[in-house]
């Protein structure tokens, strides 16, 4: 069914660009403890390549580990719930990244994040 | 009678070269044009990838010097000219020599980053180059911006003034990758609660120990490496430089405020240089860097017998290399004098 919204004949376009000193840091650096192998990523899309998931949906690990790293964390928890924590990934790394702690990590971080409005663990 | 030759330029590779020739039993002058001997490395607080002082290996390499070398400073070569087997070489000072070989170990000079505008050199205060960074380390002095700061950030970009056909230079500058890498980390050390980021369209570690000093920029001191050339900057009211960049890993255009934005200035073929190579009728090709007369076989030789090359002025080059090339050139002169 149609919603009947008014045409105003304009619409508003989003910005696309990531506003590096607005976005929240908190997600990243939390992950960065738990899982200080974060920090070693070279972006080289191994892990994405071999990725089952990647595959069939959209989703792609190198991705989601710049995105925490620049603080664009907005709908990444339904991005990263499409990891099915294979492994296969941590097995191709060059670089010896524990991807699939990471992405465990990751989730923790954006849990807490959005339940409580920070990724602090409670203790 | 004891063969001459005449070694034009007194940075790294005119040292080593006349230290080694020297050593082979020549007679050798080397002319500067500079009050002092060292080149570059006299400006350079330390060396990557072991971070060894500047310095100190411009002094080992001076200490190798044999005595008999006759060293001719604040000499500007003016003229060279090939007068049946030997070289007659002047300088602007009325100093003349004959030589039977010339080794020209002229070196590069720093891109001036003044050119590439839109990165807001000469405009923001907070816009400083690599070689500018060196200085202010070898100051001791602590690290503060321009408004006195510390920076709570602080940006490097790679390739200024190279892989850029807008300033016509093609070429990449080979160093300037771990340069920034090496840099980053100092600063690191220096002010640890800073966050520093790198600018790059690719990363090029390929001497020795460059990656594991990468691997260890991005494990222990957390550095950000961003993949994306710089498109422009801009200042804020308070002297921060405010930088855009396309984020190319993300598709993403991103922008990201500074305290101090270093710019990783490459190498240029120097113009006073061309002068003495266009004189000789040496060919410099499109990077305007001295073409070797075989680049694998006679890296040392040029299509001129008589005339060697060695160190930046047949491209860039990092210091161990120049060092490698200098006594390289020693041993192709011995052979042709031989």
């Amino acid at each position: 069914m149609e919603k009947k919204v008014k045409n105003f004949g304009y619409s508003v376009t989003r910005d696309r660009q990531i506003d590096f000193d607005a976005n929240n840091h908190d997600v990243g650096k939390i992950v960065a403890l738990a899982e200080p192998t974060l920090h070693l990523c070279i972006s080289c899309g191994t892990c994405s390549a071999t990725c089952t998931a990647s595959q069939f949906t959209e989703f792609s690990l190198r991705q989601v580990i710049l995105l925490v790293r620049r603080g664009e964390t907005k709908g990444l928890l339904k991005e990263v719930s499409k990891c099915m924590l294979c492994g296969k990934c941590q097995l191709v790394c060059p670089r010896n990244v524990s991807t699939r702690n990471l992405i465990i990590q990751i989730s923790r971080a954006l849990c807490n994040h959005e339940v409580s409005g920070s990724a602090m663990l409670k203790p | 009678m004891q063969k001459h030759i005449v070694v034009i330029g007194a940075g790294p590779a005119g040292l080593e070269s006349s230290a080694n020739l020297s050593n082979l039993g020549f007679r050798v002058t080397l002319v500067e044009k500079e009050e002092v001997t060292g080149g570059h490395l006299n400006k350079w607080h330390a060396l990557f990838p072991s971070l060894a002082s500047g310095k100190h290996t411009i002094e080992a390499i001076v200490k190798g010097l044999n005595p008999g070398i006759k060293i001719q400073t604040a000499t500007k070569v003016t003229g060279i000219e090939a007068v049946n087997d030997y070289f007659t070489v002047s300088g602007h000072n009325g100093w003349q020599e004959k030589a039977d070989a010339v080794v020209l170990t002229t070196g590069f000079q720093l891109f001036d980053s003044h050119r590439k505008e839109e990165y807001g050199y000469g405009i923001y205060e907070n816009v400083i180059t690599s070689a500018d960074l060196e200085k202010q380390f070898a100051s001791g002095k602590e690290f503060v911006n321009r408004q006195g700061k510390k920076p709570e950030r602080v940006g490097f970009v790679h390739c200024v003034g190279s892989r850029d056909e807008k300033v016509n230079n093609l070429h990449c500058s080979k160093v300037c990758c771990i340069t920034a890498v090496k840099q980053a980390i100092e600063v690191k050390q220096m002010i640890p609660e800073a966050d520093v980021f790198c600018f790059y369209m690719d990363l090029r570690m390929f001497g020795r120990h460059y990656e594991e000093l990468y691997k260890q920029a991005q494990e222990k001191y957390n550095i950000q490496f961003i993949r994306g050339r710089l498109s422009e900057s801009t200042e804020d009211k308070d002297g921060n430089i405010i930088v855009k960049v396309e984020d190319t890993l993300l598709g993403k255009p991103l922008r990201i405020k500074v305290g101090l934005l270093v710019l990783m200035a490459g190498m240029e073929f120097p113009p006073a240089t061309k002068a003495l190579t266009n004189m000789l009728g040496l060919k410099n090709v499109s990077d305007g860097f001295i073409q070797p007369l075989d680049e694998v076989l006679h890296s040392n030789l040029t299509e001129i017998p008589g005339v060697f090359i060695a160190g930046t002025c047949s491209g860039p080059k990092s210091v161990s290399d120049t060092m490698a090339d200098a006594r390289s050139a020693a041993l192709a002169v011995a052979e042709y004098l031989k």
